[in-house]
């Protein structure tokens, strides 16, 4: 396969001790930089997504980093992806938490909502402790959105789901 | 009448333990209505508030609403708490709210309605607070600053119908909470 400039690389499984350690030796064993990446922990698997840049193709990532997904515990999956340009008009940030009970359909229909009004989110994180489930998300909404009218909306879509909805300006203090 | 001299004796009623309701009990996402201070009910419910607080470790504010209880009160009491500098001790305030709140910092915070969880959250650290005295439902106006100041934004949010969860910085700000007080 021909080398490509950037790969995107997913490590899902058992957590361990040295995960994140052996996967990055792997990348910088092939020459890759790594770029963003963000790791966590869900419902107590590993989970990390990176992207790295270098001379090297996919199917090199994959080989090299095999030996972590050798006792199958471990899924990894690396893919050529292109250069994204960075949007631009920014819309304005806000945060975004859904809490309530339990019940299947609770993030579709929020952000549903969300992309209706023409929102983009840009970063999502949800748990669930006992019967409490939380989504917390940041939003960037387009300049000329009336966000009274869409925090309105996702407060009616929060009601009909019986979860609670609110929508906040994040505010930034540039030094 | 001077808040930091009040103490829960003051209400002349005995305080009951109640059980602290947690979320997603409905009842913490809906605004509390305005109480009547004078009414006995309120009365021993302050009381309540400030006997379950006691009992409970850690715990430096409970709401009525943390109780089941749907009506516009709560307690404070963060006069041992380490981060505190202004307090006025143990009060229980009716029909709450902000006047003004100014120098936001950012602070974790947990609740006992929510007792897997914390959050970072940005609160007013200059403070003040207006609201009713229950029993004789004198007029009180409180500054305050840092803990004391966080404390009666969580609760006068509680009151409004909203968790720290409403008011969290960002989708990373939600925290697994690592001990039980």
């Amino acid at each position: 396969m021909e080398p490509v400039s950037l790969i995107a690389v997913t490590v899902i499984g058992h957590d361990r001790p040295g995960i994140i350690a052996d996967a990055t030796a792997g990348l910088a064993g092939l020459g890759l930089n790594l770029e963003d990446s963000t790791m966590t922990l869900l419902r107590g698997h590993f989970a990390m997504m990176l992207i790295c840049r270098g001379d090297s193709s996919p199917a090199a990532v994959e080989d090299a980093l095999a030996p972590l997904a050798a006792d199958g515990r471990l899924l990894v999956s690396a893919r050529a992806v292109p250069d994204e340009d960075e949007p631009g008009t920014p819309g304005r940030p806000y945060a975004l938490t859904v809490h309530g009970g339990d019940r299947p359909g609770i993030v579709s229909a929020v952000t549903r909502a969300v992309a209706e009004a023409g929102g983009n989110i840009t970063d999502l994180t949800t748990r669930l402790t006992g019967e409490l489930y939380v989504a917390v998300a940041e939003v960037d909404l387009p300049a000329d959105a009336d966000e009274h009218a869409v925090a309105a909306r996702l407060r009616e879509v929060g009601a009909d789901l019986g979860v609670g909805v609110t929508l906040r300006s994040q505010e930034t203090d540039v030094l | 009448m001077s808040i930091a001299e009040w103490s829960e004796a003051d209400l002349g009623v005995q305080g009951r333990v109640l059980t602290v309701v947690r979320a997603p009990d409905p009842v913490l996402s809906a605004p509390s209505p305005p109480v009547d201070p004078a009414d006995p009910s309120i009365v021993q419910l302050a009381a309540d508030l400030v006997a379950t607080m006691r009992v409970s470790p850690g715990c430096v504010g409970l709401a009525a609403c943390q109780v089941g209880v749907s009506a516009h009160l709560f307690c404070v009491d963060v006069s041992t708490h380490p981060k505190t500098r202004t307090s006025h001790g143990t009060f229980v305030l009716c029909n709450a709210e902000v006047v003004e709140a100014s120098r936001k910092e950012k602070g974790r915070e947990g609740c006992m309605s929510v007792p897997d969880l914390t959050g970072d959250v940005k609160r007013g650290t200059r403070l003040t607070v207006r609201g009713l005295v229950p029993g004789g439902g004198e007029k009180v106006v409180i500054e305050t600053d840092a803990f004391e100041a966080r404390a009666l934004q969580h609760e006068i949010d509680h009151c409004a119908g909203f968790l720290f969860l409403d008011r969290v910085a960002g989708a990373h700000a939600v925290y697994p909470r690592q001990t039980y007080l």
